[in-house]
Formats: structure tokens, sequence, C-alpha cells
């Protein structure tokens, strides 16, 4: 396979924020002593009075933020995925989805690919704890491009939002242009195929178009989604698919309960669609450390998984 | 700083009578709630919103008003109270707190109530939150004042820690936290619970201007919040000692009506009492 090109983005959301601050006077940022690891350390250089350095207190980041929020602010709240929501759950709860606030969580280093820091800090189940909060907006960009237009969006949109982007640098899938008609709620076809649907979210877009160009080879084409909002859920593409290909697969760095897999069994179990189905992601348990691409090989969240998977599901 | 007449000082102390009876009342009707520990908080209360704090009942989203954060969600049957007989919204509403299909829920919810700030029930996020406002206020150069009121067993919690090092680190002069110092959570004495004590050393190696009074003293409170209001480059605190169950002689320091409301005798018995206490105060004005 030919070189990708690469993106990061931590670094796509770091910049877009200082873009941002120019825009929105109202925009504000704290971190939680991670501002070098999450990029927010853009936006606290440039814009040193909107910052809050909060320290290696996550849960009164979260609650500060709200109160900034109440007061007209768009507050931006950043740390690592399983500090953002593990560390600060009640807090989220209480202060932004129960009061509607306008915090915009942007969480980094979700997922096993954060690599050989250990299972402490490879947050996989972030998706599915803020999934079941009512008025939460939960969303997992796939490259540095969406990345970009997702944090535009969240700037844009009331209310609170969670979203989540992994640690490493990504293959850059999208162009400018193509993001620019990015809705939230609206799932992206970004392949399409009559065999099978692969439903992908963050990381696991790019394995899956992957996966993708390899299964044509083989004569089965398949429709790939970048469902970068896991919630509201598009649910209309999710039927459409289901109805159009004879299988589908979701794939995430994300535990198979309770994320993008769970979201999208969902509504397939309450359409009653008949379908060929199957989730990959992380089986239940908790990783280890390593490199992050012999951890998505040994887990099973690669392109030939994906492949053998379709297969499998397509043979039965 | 402020001057308070004696007639002002009795006029509130009246209106704290008043505001005790609502809750009485209110949670007698709920069948569910905390007396204690609103009971105690009455007093504090009152003196912010009837004679320090500027805000409007007309205009509960003016972005100039001081706020005031009621931390120990549980007391707002007192917040209720309060923010019903100053007009935020019809004092029958009191009645139905805590039943389906109305407004006021068992802990305060700022989306539902006008006048209330924060959503508060689940202890120790209150003090955060008000940072938030007065750092805002900061950014904003507002004069706006912040104030927060915590309870004592509330201080249990780490969260309430985080933010006392955070409003001090920012200098928060905007910021005046209160804690109601009764003494008594649901399991017990504080000091058995879980030893709070030194508190005034505690806040005050945390960066933090600490006044201490008595909790139901109107005039000393008003005075406390005035020269809190006036320190600058820090945040400070009040300890108010207050007595838990305040105005209600079977109440006061009986933990068993922490989270438990009268039946009916016992509702008759109290309003009695605060009847007697009115009068009192009434005949000495």
């Amino acid at each position: 396979m030919t070189e990708k090109l690469m993106g990061n983005p931590r670094n796509a959301y770091g910049e877009k924020l200082v873009e941002l601050g120019a825009r929105y006077p109202n925009l504000v940022v704290l971190d939680a002593d991670l501002s070098k690891s999450t990029k927010t350390i853009l936006f606290a250089k440039k814009y040193p009075n909107r910052f809050f350095e909060m320290g290696v207190a996550e849960a009164n980041m979260m609650s500060t933020a709200a109160g900034l929020a109440s007061c007209g602010k768009i507050a931006f709240v950043s740390t690592f995925a399983v500090f953002a929501t593990g560390r600060a759950y009640d807090q989220i709860r209480m202060d932004l989805a129960y009061s509607q606030v306008n915090v915009k969580i942007f969480a980094t280093h979700g997922g096993i690919s954060v690599g050989k820091d250990g299972a402490s800090h490879q947050m996989i189940e972030d998706l599915a704890l803020m999934r079941v909060l009512p008025n939460m907006t939960v969303l997992a960009p796939s490259d540095a491009t969406q990345t970009e237009k997702i944090v535009e969006l969240m700037a844009e949109h009331k209310g609170p939002m969670y979203a989540r982007v992994g640690r490493a640098d990504v293959p850059v899938i999208y162009d400018r242009s193509y993001v620019e008609t990015l809705e939230i709620g609206r799932g992206m076809i970004v392949e399409d195929g009559d065999d099978a649907t692969i439903i992908a979210c963050g990381t696991m877009v790019d394995a899956a178009l992957d996966a993708h160009k390899i299964l044509l080879k083989e004569g089965i084409s398949t429709r790939v989604i970048d469902m970068h909002t896991i919630k509201p859920l598009d649910e209309k593409l999710i039927l459409r698919s289901s109805r159009k290909t004879n299988a589908i697969v979701t794939i995430e760095e994300h535990s198979i309960i309770g994320g993008l897999g769970a979201a999208v069994a969902e509504v397939l179990a309450e359409n009653s669609a008949s379908i060929r189905f199957k989730r990959m992601g992380i089986e239940d348990k908790f990783c280890e450390s390593g490199d992050p691409k012999d951890l998505l090989e040994k887990y099973g969240l690669t392109a030939k998984h994906v492949v053998r998977q379709v297969k499998k599901l397509l043979k039965n | 700083m402020a001057y308070y007449t004696e007639k002002q000082i009795k006029e509130l102390e009246l209106l704290a009578v008043k505001i005790r009876k609502y809750i009485i009342e209110m949670l007698y009707r709920a069948a569910s709630g905390h007396p204690g520990g609103s009971l105690s908080a009455v007093d504090a209360i009152v003196a912010l919103y009837f004679a320090h704090m500027r805000h409007n009942p007309k205009n509960p989203d003016d972005p100039d008003r001081d706020r005031f954060i009621l931390s120990k969600g549980h007391a707002a049957p007192a917040l209720y109270a309060v923010l019903a007989e100053l007009g935020y919204f019809p004092i029958e509403e009191l009645y139905h707190l805590r039943e389906i299909n109305h407004m006021l829920q068992g802990h305060p919810v700022s989306l539902y109530t006008p006048g209330v700030e924060a959503s508060t029930g689940s202890l120790g996020h209150g003090l955060s939150f008000g940072n938030g406002v007065a750092l805002a206020g900061k950014l904003d150069g507002k004069s706006y004042h912040v104030y927060v009121m915590l309870g004592d067993g509330e201080l249990d919690e780490g969260q309430v820690w985080e933010a006392a090092a955070a409003a001090a680190h920012y200098r928060l002069d905007n910021m005046t936290a209160m804690v109601d110092r009764n003494y008594l959570q649901i399991d017990g004495n504080t000091e058995e619970v879980m030893r709070l004590e030194s508190l005034r050393e505690k806040w005050q190696a945390f960066g933090w201007y600490v006044i201490e009074v008595d909790g139901h003293d109107i005039a000393e409170i008003l005075k406390a919040l005035d020269e809190a209001d006036h320190k600058e480059n820090m945040p400070s605190i009040i300890i108010l000692n207050t007595v838990k169950g305040k105005g209600v002689s079977f109440m006061e320091n009986n933990v068993d009506f922490h989270g438990v409301p009268p039946n009916e005798m016992e509702r008759n018995l109290a309003l009695e009492e605060l009847d007697m206490l009115q009068k009192k105060l009434e005949a000495s004005m």
C-alpha cells in the first residue's frame, strides 16, 4: 500500500481553537495539567486570559466550566478521555447534562491506540458513559480534517457535547471541501457498495476503508459509513443500509458494550431489521501496554479483521 | 460599610420566622425532605436575599446580578421559600414541592426554577460552579459577587477542596463561601463521622480569608458579608455557627430530622412555636 498522508486530530483541535478564539470572544478553554498533550496550549499562548489551567482536578474543572457557561461563555474542556468521563462523571451528569449548559468536552487519548501507558489510560467506555446521559451529544471524529469541522460545529451548537479523538497521528481521509457539508447527527457514506455495510467511527474509519478496498478486489462491495455522531444517531441511514446490503459490521476503538455497535444494534432490533450483524471493538476486557499497532492487531481492530468478519457474515 | 437599623434587623428576623413556617408547611405537605439543614441555613439566606445581594426578581437573568449558589442542595426548601417570598414565582408553588408535574424538584434545578443558579443535590459541586461564575465575572469586568453556601457534612467531598485551592489560586475576591456549621450530618456528629476540625485553619491554609459568626445572628451575618465583600485579592469564607433544626425546639440538634419531614402533630407543634416567636418579635418592635 502507498504511504498515507498523516494528520493529528489533537493538533487540528488545538489550531482550530485558536481560530475560533478570534471568532468567539466568549470562548474559554479549561485544561487539567495536560494542555501540552491535548494541544489546548496553543489557545493558552494566544489567549492567556481566556485559558484556565485547573491542575490535576478534573471534577472541579468540569463544574467550573459549567459555571462559566452559565454566564454566557462557550467553555471547551480538555483532558484525556479516561479522566474527562470517568473521573468527572457526576459533574458532567449534574452540571452539564441535567443543566443543559454550553460546555464542550473535547477529550483526547481515547481508545487503546494510546498504547504503552496501558489500560489505566486506554479509555474504552467513554462513548457508553456519555451516550446514556440525556441532553448529551456524542462525537468521534475520524481524521484531522473532520476534527476541525466538528470543533467548529461544537462551538456553533448550543448545549453539552462530548467529542473524543485518539492520541496518535491518523491517516487523512478527507479534504476540506468533503467535510464542509458535515452535519451533526448525519452519518457520512464514504464508500458505497451492495453486499455489506461497515459502520465505523473515529480511528476505525480508516481501517474500514482499507477493508473496503481489500474486499473489492475479492469481488465484495461494501458501503462504508463514517458515523462521527454516536448520539443523536443517524437511524435512517442505518435502516436504509440494512435494507440495501446483506450484512452490517460496526467497528470502534471502544468496548462492544454501550458504544457505536450497541447503539446500532438497538436501532436494528427495535425496527425488526432482519440482517446479519456483528459488533467489532474491545470485547469486554481491559487491554495492556504495547505498541499501538500491535495492540490493534492483538485485539482485532485492523482492516484484516474487518475483512474476515465481513466474509464470515456473508457466508452464513 | 452598610449600616442597618435595629428595626431593619428585626424585620429580617421576622422574615426568617416566616420562611421557617413555610419550610415546615412545605415539608409536611411534601411528606419528604430535609428540615434540619433547611432550618439551620435560613438566617444567612434571608440576610443575603433581603438585605445584601443585588438582584431583581423581575429579571432573574440580569447579567449583573449577584449570585447565590446553594451547594447543599437538600436545603432547597429554604431557598425556594425565600425566592417565592421575593416574587420569583408564586407562593402557591411552595405547597407542591416534590410533586409530579410541578416545578419545585426535591433538589434545585437551574433550568426549571427562576432564581435558581445551579443544579445541586449531589454534594461538592457548588463551589466549583461558583468559581466558574466568579471567573466569568472577572473576565467580563463585572462587579457582581458570588455567594456559595456549603453544608459542613458536604466538606467531606474532595471536590470542595479542589475548588478551595482553585479559588485562592485565581484570587477570586468576588467569591464568598459560607459553611452552615451545624455539626450534624446523616450518620451523626461531623467530628465522629469524618473529622473536619480545625476548619478555620484548613481554609486559612488553602489561602482563604476566614470569618466566623453566629449563623443565626442576622446583624452579625450582614457585617461578615460586608467584610467579605471588601476583602481584596483572596476569596472569603464565613463559618456560620448554626444549630441544625433551628427555631423548632424538638428539631434542634436532632439528627433524626436531617431527612425526615414532620408529621401532622409535629407540624402543628412547630408552627405553634414559630407563631409564638413571631409574636414575641412583633411585640418588641
